[in-house]
């Protein structure tokens, strides 16, 4: 029964779940060889996006709590190094595609 | 008002994720991919830095949160910017380390409140609870189930981030040569056994969180109710993330450097699904599709790397090529006959000669950044009349596309790289292959030895050719720890060296001739 009432309680979240599992298996389903490094550094840069939780960890941290101010202060760091760095490096490989495809 | 923008955002965020994704599985589109996805997480993050509230109370620290971001992105930009072609593999598992610290420490600090609220109750007699004066905080009133639910979710967040993390330092490590394969005897079931512990001490955690009720201290019946909780919590936290680190640990340490794409993309999807825990407990949209969506796409491609190379996914994580080399190495020691080398100048006259020229590129190329000089020699022989064309294995070097990406570097035309299939139909009529730096992508006993920890992968069947050279460092194995036939072939020649430097004296050679 719990776990009934668990699953209406949080349809919303259930459905979310769901439904991104098979987009995110429909969209890269025929993805050339080639393509596995950058395509995976991409999906490394979106998975940043943890980085919202740490701006909330942070943001809500009482100014005397200092085991959250300094650990929500790391996460932020290290959030931001996931997404900045995911992106630019994600963009440095297929700037060399780029150029292959002006050539050919 | 403002939560309505910031919920517009969240949907924009979430939407740019699918597209960017989209666009990047096509070569066409994967750059612009990149930025919308981009740009979309940066809607996302201003929209929560400036607009999100929780019971109407805007964040603060915002000092803390701009010094973070500000930090995060100058170093992340300038370790994007300034690390070679060759180390993005690396890279990419060390920023995918970050994202899996950071749901680790978001975990960490919601434990922390968590267990700020419940410290009254633990096991330290019912006196010094009761005497905590429990008036007013009733949204901390809630069921057993709900904390025990809420527990699950900082407990999934901070196990699998910590893998995440840990195994993404191994990995970076033994990309960069640092860090050793290693494995020994039963490693396996010491996984399985670490596995297993982290998990009962999960359980029983959530455990006496979901029997736990809050005391309602003026009745009378509520001493018979459970009201406490073991007086180890927050050690057994700490032992689970200590245990966490180590299971990353010990679970990409046997296997071999030349898997490292694989696991790496599979600690990528692990790092997605720890994101989404992060989404769970704030109940935020934006990291729920996000995190789902790369834990679900990384699964898939982790699948699809291992159909490239014909392996399958339990194969790659327990086939432990570091540990195995021992066991491959004597078993090609049987029959080890005598290899060959060949001088500079036979190497330069046999590849003048020859009509049709083919280059294997390995990992040896991409470590000695010979791409240039490798270019430099195509376009020699090309001018000597000789047709010359890049072979690319679908998993040579340390990444699917890592020789593409390569060679682009070095302006090499796109027309010239053939992939597996085309460039093995071309072998027989191939006068003379040079192998730089490639090892496993051309070892027959993928195709000959059933016992070979690569047999089944597909490989490009450059014995067919009429000669082989084959440049490596020495003799010593591929990273997957096993022994060449190739090299011991009658057609085979070794021409030992350093690939940029071999390459500079062949074209040297060639001009002279």
């Amino acid at each position: 029964m719990g776990f009934l009432n668990w699953i209406t309680e949080n349809q919303q979240i259930i459905y979310i779940v769901v439904l991104m599992i098979f987009v995110g298996i429909e969209i890269i389903g025929r993805v050339p060889s080639v393509l596995h490094t950058p395509l995976m550094s991409g999906a490394n840069a979106i998975h940043g996006v943890v980085i919202i939780g740490a701006i909330i960890v942070m943001g809500k941290a009482e100014s005397d709590n200092y085991l959250a101010l300094i650990l929500g202060f790391l996460a932020v760091v290290l959030g931001t190094l996931n997404v900045v760095g995911g992106f630019v490096v994600t963009d440095r490989m297929l700037e060399m595609f780029n150029k292959k495809k002006k050539k050919s | 008002m403002e939560l309505n923008i910031l919920t517009l955002s969240y949907l924009i965020g979430s939407i740019t994720f699918i597209l960017g994704l989209k666009m990047l599985s096509n070569p066409a589109s994967a750059r612009k991919g990149n930025l919308v996805a981009a740009g979309g997480m940066a809607i996302a993050i201003l929209a929560t830095i400036f607009l999100y509230e929780e019971d109407g109370e805007k964040l603060h620290n915002y000092g803390w949160i701009f010094g973070g971001i500000a930090v995060g992105t100058l170093i992340g930009f300038l370790a994007a910017k300034r690390v070679k072609m060759t180390a993005m593999p690396e890279m990419v598992s060390l920023f995918n380390g970050m994202g899996g610290a950071c749901a680790m420490l978001i975990s960490i600090v919601e434990f922390n409140h968590f267990y700020e609220h419940l410290r009254p109750f633990l096991e330290i007699g019912l006196t010094e609870a009761e005497s905590f004066a429990f008036g007013g905080e009733t949204s901390l009133q809630v069921s057993g189930s709900q904390m025990a639910l809420h527990l699950i979710i900082i407990l999934a967040g901070l196990v699998i981030g910590t893998v995440s993390f840990a195994g993404s330092i191994i990995a970076w490590g033994k990309l960069n040569g640092r860090v050793k394969d290693f494995a020994f005897r039963g490693q396996h079931i010491f996984n399985i056994v670490l596995l297993l512990i982290i998990i009962g001490l999960s359980v029983y955690m959530v455990y006496h969180t979901s029997r736990f009720e809050f005391p309602s201290f003026y009745e009378e019946e509520s001493v018979t109710a459970n009201t406490w909780l073991p007086s180890s919590f927050n050690y057994i936290f700490y032992g689970i993330l200590v245990l966490s680190a180590l299971y990353g640990i010990f679970f990409v340490l046997p296997i071999g450097g030349a898997d490292m794409p694989v696991v790496i993309s599979l600690l990528n999807s692990f790092t997605g699904v720890a994101a989404a825990c992060g989404g769970f407990l704030y109940d935020n949209k934006v990291m729920l599709t996000g995190g789902i969506l790369v834990g679900a796409a990384g699964t898939l491609l982790t699948i699809l790397m291992c159909k490239a190379m014909n392996r399958s996914l339990a194969n790659v994580l327990i086939g432990s090529f570091g540990g195995g080399g021992a066991k491959a190495g004597g078993g090609a020691a049987k029959e080890q006959g005598a290899y060959k080398e060949i001088s500079l100048s036979d190497a330069a006259v046999v590849m003048t000669y020859a009509n049709k020229v083919f280059i294997v590129p390995g990992y040896g190329l991409a470590v000695a950044q010979a791409q240039h000089i490798c270019h430099e020699l195509e376009k020699l022989l090309e001018s000597k009349g000789v047709e010359v064309k890049y072979a690319i294995h679908p998993v040579a070097g340390r990444m699917p596309g890592h020789m593409n990406v390569l060679l682009a570097e070095a302006d090499v035309p796109y027309e010239k790289l053939l992939e597996m299939e085309h460039a093995n139909e071309e072998f027989p009529t191939t006068d003379v292959v040079l192998v730089l730096g490639a090892n496993d992508v051309v070892n027959p006993a993928a195709k000959t030895d059933p016992s070979s920890p690569i047999y089944g992968m597909p490989i490009l069947d450059v014995e067919l050719a009429k000669n082989v050279i084959v440049n490596k460092r020495s003799m010593k194995p591929g990273y997957a720890g096993i022994e060449n036939d190739l090299f011991f072939q009658p057609r085979t020649s070794m021409l030992f060296g350093d690939a940029k430097k071999v390459l500079q004296d062949l074209v040297a050679e060639i001009k002279n001739l």
